[in-house]
């Protein structure tokens, strides 16, 4: 069982990658930290698909795929009760999540030797996604949820620094600030979370806490605060910090923002991993969640199916390639959460806790592929924006087919794997809620329908007016696509209805036709519409737009939700709390500190003639002020 | 041997002696008067410390000794005065205390 020792070298090599290539780096050449960061990348990818070799296809799943912890020690400990641990905890989901991570990182490292060549800071941008790799992979393996709120952090942290990678754009700073402090402000729901959590549990541990017999619950069960149960606010208060990190509505203002980042970045942080940490966060607390505070649950189904709505709507409307991509995330990431709140336990019941999974691990592959598809397409054209863009499929052949496989896969065209994993998302959907399925039946054709409209502008249609001949990208850049199209098409066939469940029972399912066949057809549906609409360029779509008047500017304008945020912080917040509170900092506070510094000055200021400098005066003073001392001593006390 | 004077005789005349030495010390501006007006202190408190001794322990002699320390100190004190007088009049040209007065606010 404790063969496992070895896994502590995928979480250690990108911390070592980091510090070197961070201290060291700016001595070298920059592309050997390119290829330093690389290499070590790619043993991590090595050891993660060994240990998901031996994990699932060992012999030791009969009874079930059961945690192993192989490295654990004591962090801190406070007192006999009160002790954090740092260990590395294998189940099936952290396995998948190493897998996923590590093959995500080691192709955007790959990426980015070709797409950031002559960059100023290109060793900063190496060590900062080892820096953010490493934050990743603890989190993803952490034994107890304090660990995992520590490198949570750290993924906060190296986020923001990678968002913020061209520092000298006003927009980026903006952005990555925006990012830090909404994910920041949700964190903290987090943390109160935890502390409830281990308040009424005593643990910890994810050992003990998602244990289903739910001993450790006994007494918590009846404490409750405004008439609602403890463990029902604690769940809510770490979803919200999942939502936070996973931009669900209404905190998804800033993932959008967040693609001013270069764009590997976008597709490691932004699309395939970071994001996804608020669903493994859900999926991690699953048990707790489902048995002991299911209206959580219920608000967890809602909140994915609304954001994947919105955000799908919101997508059809937008110019700029990566915050198509950004929104179809949000969509995605809506998905994901839907199927864990819709989820049961334990075998058949537990479909959507492996319908999440298993998009989860899909849709990194395809997701990250149409972000490297797209920082290729900006590659050749040096644009973001889409009516900049048309007929580049005779310029970037590989890009184009890449891109279309990753289009197809997303919009659920069947035998790829977008298809699999969102048809057992629907199924677990309509098992559970009409609407959620109606919902999300929707989004399917909504998602097929943008990602055409993306992609028939972008390939098809008229050239523009480039600065030069869009050009290829070079090889390094294209064999991660090609790596991750084949990964896209194939992920599908990786049974994980026998890997990654709810119970780590394995069981069987079956594709469920009646569910299927619709959501094929309104996929292709979508795929036809936007054919008609943008295969040849043609003002129908404009005209379209000005029809739905006010409701498009609306959606494009993202339901002004931004602006909302502002005028609460802005006019609201600042005006009505924070300068009454400076106000009373600068004319109370201050003021007082200020007052006791003058009145010295001032008496000062009238006493100081007493020190003339006159020798004879101090005598007289201190003769003076004797006597009258010794006369007033006589006085009193005899 | 000083049969027949009291001790308050001594004690009066160690008084006078004191304070026409504060006085001195307060009122003359000269420094070197200022300087003997510190002798007299020094001195009617020597005068104290003998007297008492005299008269209160008569055979011990730590009174006595140390009014021989006040005498050694007074001269030392004496020597450094006068070299800070010697250098005040060579650069101010008096010895004035009124004109010693750099050290002000």
């Amino acid at each position: 069982m404790t063969g496992y020792t070895y896994t502590v070298f995928i979480i250690m090599i990108p911390l070592v990658m980091f510090l070197v290539t961070g201290l060291l780096g700016m001595k070298w050449k920059p592309i050997i930290s390119g290829v330093l960061g690389t290499i070590g990348m790619g043993i991590s990818w090595i050891l993660s698909l060994a240990t998901a070799g031996s994990y699932f296809f060992g012999a030791h799943h009969a009874a079930g795929f059961q945690a192993i912890i192989p490295f654990e020690i004591t962090w801190l400990k406070f007192t006999e009760n009160l002790i954090i641990k740092m260990g590395i905890y294998l189940d099936p989901i952290s396995v998948m999540m190493l897998v996923v991570v590590t093959t995500v990182s080691f192709m955007v490292h790959l990426y980015s030797i070709g797409y950031m060549k002559g960059e100023s800071g290109f060793q900063r941008f190496f060590a900062f996604l080892s820096l953010f790799t490493f934050s990743m992979l603890g989190l993803v393996i952490a034994t107890n949820i304090f660990q995992m709120y520590i490198f949570w952090e750290l993924v906060g942290v190296s986020s923001f620094l990678l968002i913020g990678f061209y520092y000298q754009k006003p927009s980026a700073v903006a952005a990555s600030k925006k990012a830090f402090i909404v994910t920041r402000f949700a964190d903290l729901g987090f943390l109160i979370g935890i502390l409830i959590l281990s308040f009424v549990t005593g643990t910890f541990d994810f050992g003990k806490l998602t244990n289903p017999d739910g001993a450790i619950f006994a007494s918590a069960a009846s404490v409750s605060f405004l008439g609602i149960s403890a463990l029902t606010w604690a769940t809510t208060l770490i979803f919200i910090g999942g939502a936070g990190k996973s931009a669900m509505f209404p905190l998804h203002i800033w993932l959008p923002d967040a693609m001013e980042g270069p764009t590997p970045v976008s597709a490691l942080i932004h699309a395939a991993t970071m994001v996804v940490a608020g669903v493994f966060l859900v999926a991690r607390m699953f048990p707790v969640i489902h048995f002991q505070a299911p209206a959580t649950q219920e608000i967890i189904a809602y909140v994915g199916g609304f954001t994947s709505l919105f955000a799908a709507v919101i997508a059809i409307t937008q110019y700029d390639i990566k915050r198509v991509l950004a929104f179809s995330t949000l969509s995605q990431l809506g998905y994901m959460m839907l199927a864990l709140g819709v989820s049961g336990y334990g075998g058949e019941e537990g479909l959507g806790y492996m319908a999440s999974m298993f998009h989860l691990f899909t849709h990194a592959m395809f997701k990250a592929l149409l972000f490297l598809g797209a920082g290729s397409i900006i590659h050749a054209v040096h644009s973001n924006y889409m009516y900049d863009m048309g007929g580049l499929r005779k310029y970037l052949p590989i890009t184009h087919m890449t891109f279309l496989i990753a289009c197809l896969t997303i919009a659920g065209v069947p035998f790829l794997s977008g298809f699999f994993s969102k048809d057992e998302i629907l199924v677990a959907a309509w098992h559970h809620d009409k609407l959620l399925f109606a919902v999300e039946f929707l989004v399917a054709g909504l998602t097929a329908f943008y990602m055409f409209r993306l992609y028939f502008t972008v390939f098809w249609g008229k050239d523009r007016h480039y600065h030069h001949t869009p050009h290829e990208s070079p090889l390094v850049m294209t064999i991660p696509l090609m790596f991750l199209a084949v990964a896209s098409i194939f992920a599908g066939y990786i049974p994980f209805t026998e890997l990654v469940t709810s119970d780590k029972l394995g069981f069987e399912s079956e594709m469920n036709f009646a569910v299927a066949i619709p959501s094929v057809l309104i996929g292709l549906f979508g795929i036809a519409m936007a054919w008609i609409l943008y295969k040849k360029e043609s003002d129908v779509p404009a005209k379209l737009a000005k029809s739905w008047g006010i409701l498009y500017t609306a959606t494009y304008n993202k339901f002004y939700f931004d602006e909302i945020y502002l005028f609460v912080t802005r006019k609201i917040i600042f005006n009505y709390i924070s300068r009454p509170i400076a106000w009373f900092d600068r004319h109370i506070i201050d003021a007082f500190m200020v007052g006791i510094g003058t009145t010295t000055e001032k008496v000062s200021y009238q006493i100081k003639g007493m020190q003339s400098g006159q020798l004879q005066h101090y005598a007289f003073m201190f003769v003076a002020g004797t006597l009258a001392l010794a006369l007033s001593m006589i006085y009193f006390l005899i | 041997m000083i049969q027949g004077i009291p001790l308050e005789h001594f004690l009066i005349v160690s008084t006078l002696m004191f304070f026409i030495g504060v006085c001195g010390f307060i009122i003359r501006r000269n420094l070197i008067t200022m300087l003997m007006a510190i002798e007299l202190i020094l001195n009617s408190v020597n005068i104290n410390f003998v007297v008492f001794n005299r008269y209160l322990y008569p055979d011990q002699l730590q009174g006595q000794f140390f009014s021989l320390f006040i005498v050694g100190i007074a001269a030392a004190e004496a020597s450094v005065a006068i070299a800070l007088i010697i250098n005040i009049y060579r650069k101010l040209q008096n010895i004035d205390v009124e004109n010693v007065n750099e050290m002000k606010y």
